[in-house]
């Protein structure tokens, strides 16, 4: 009866394993984070791309109004495919946007703006990337909508036409 | 005389080599304790990537401002949540992870015992 017992259990934990390992193996073991809402923005000392000005981020985003902050960078390939988008979303009044060049040279990012246009009201220049970690970003594109100085959405990747009208309808 | 001025030198020379040599141990304890969130199974320590360089960078920043390695571990978890670190603390997320090695060794000795008991 006990080596009965035994049996059972043991046949009973190698089915749990089994199903634990293959159901982990569905999984995709790239991580997403858990997405930001109604998070305070963070705040910290940082400077301004064209003035050099040091200030604190959280200035930037002083008004009642809606603020998308769109990290980008020159060198990042999908920041070119959003852009336009980005200059279409600043004929919307309601909103604002504030740029945050992540690692890349002042030059460049120049460059890169004339070309494309500048849909900025204000740029944080983030030289060595530790700006863009306050913010719990992982890289270039990232976007987050923020309203009342609480971060409401996290986009993580370059923005396509069905987020911007998602933006669009979550500042109306 | 002079030798005593050498002593002295040579001695500051050792003494701050010392004291930056524990904040580079800390620096490289915290950030292989780090995940470096872009990269599959490597740590912010043996990363290369733009996030990990930039984690490498902040760690240090930090240091430098006086933060504990216990604050800037929790600094890292309020941005990017409890994945970030290796090495996760006992919580109510967890405790499985922790005392499910402990439950299946005590099951385990059990068996052993009962087993062992029964042959004598």
């Amino acid at each position: 009866m006990n080596n009965k017992a035994l049996k059972i259990t043991t046949i009973a934990i190698f089915i749990i394993i089994f199903i634990v390992f293959y159901k982990a193996l569905q999984d995709t073991n790239i991580y997403t984070p858990k997405k930001k809402s109604n998070n305070e923005i963070p705040s910290f000392s940082t400077n301004l791309f064209y003035s050099n000005k040091k200030i604190n981020s959280s200035e930037l985003f002083k008004l009642d109004k809606f603020y998308l902050l769109n990290i980008w960078s020159s060198w990042c390939v999908p920041c070119r495919t959003e852009h336009p988008l980005l200059m279409d979303l600043t004929k919307n009044k309601k909103i604002e946007i504030i740029g945050l060049n992540y690692k890349d040279k002042k030059n460049s990012a120049e460059n890169f703006l004339n070309e494309l246009g500048n849909p900025y009201q204000e740029i944080i220049f983030d030289k060595e990337g530790i700006n863009a970690i306050e913010w719990g970003a992982f890289g270039v594109p990232e976007s987050f909508l923020i309203n009342d100085g609480k971060v409401i959405k996290k986009y993580i990747g370059p923005l396509n036409k069905e987020l911007v009208e998602e933006i669009r309808l979550l500042i109306k | 005389m002079k030798i005593l001025k050498l002593f002295f030198i040579i001695f500051f020379i050792f003494y701050f080599n010392h004291l930056g040599a524990n904040t580079d141990d800390m620096k490289i304890k915290i950030t292989k304790n780090l995940r470096c969130l872009i990269c599959q199974g490597q740590s912010v320590y043996d990363s290369d990537s733009e996030f990990a360089n930039s984690m490498k960078v902040l760690v240090d920043k930090k240091l430098n401002e006086g933060f504990s390695e216990k604050q800037i571990y929790n600094f890292f978890k309020e941005k990017y949540g409890e994945w970030i670190l290796y090495d996760p603390e006992l919580n109510k997320n967890t405790y499985i992870l922790w005392l499910l090695p402990i439950l299946i060794f005590l099951i385990g000795g059990a068996i052993v015992i009962k087993n062992f008991k029964i042959r004598k």
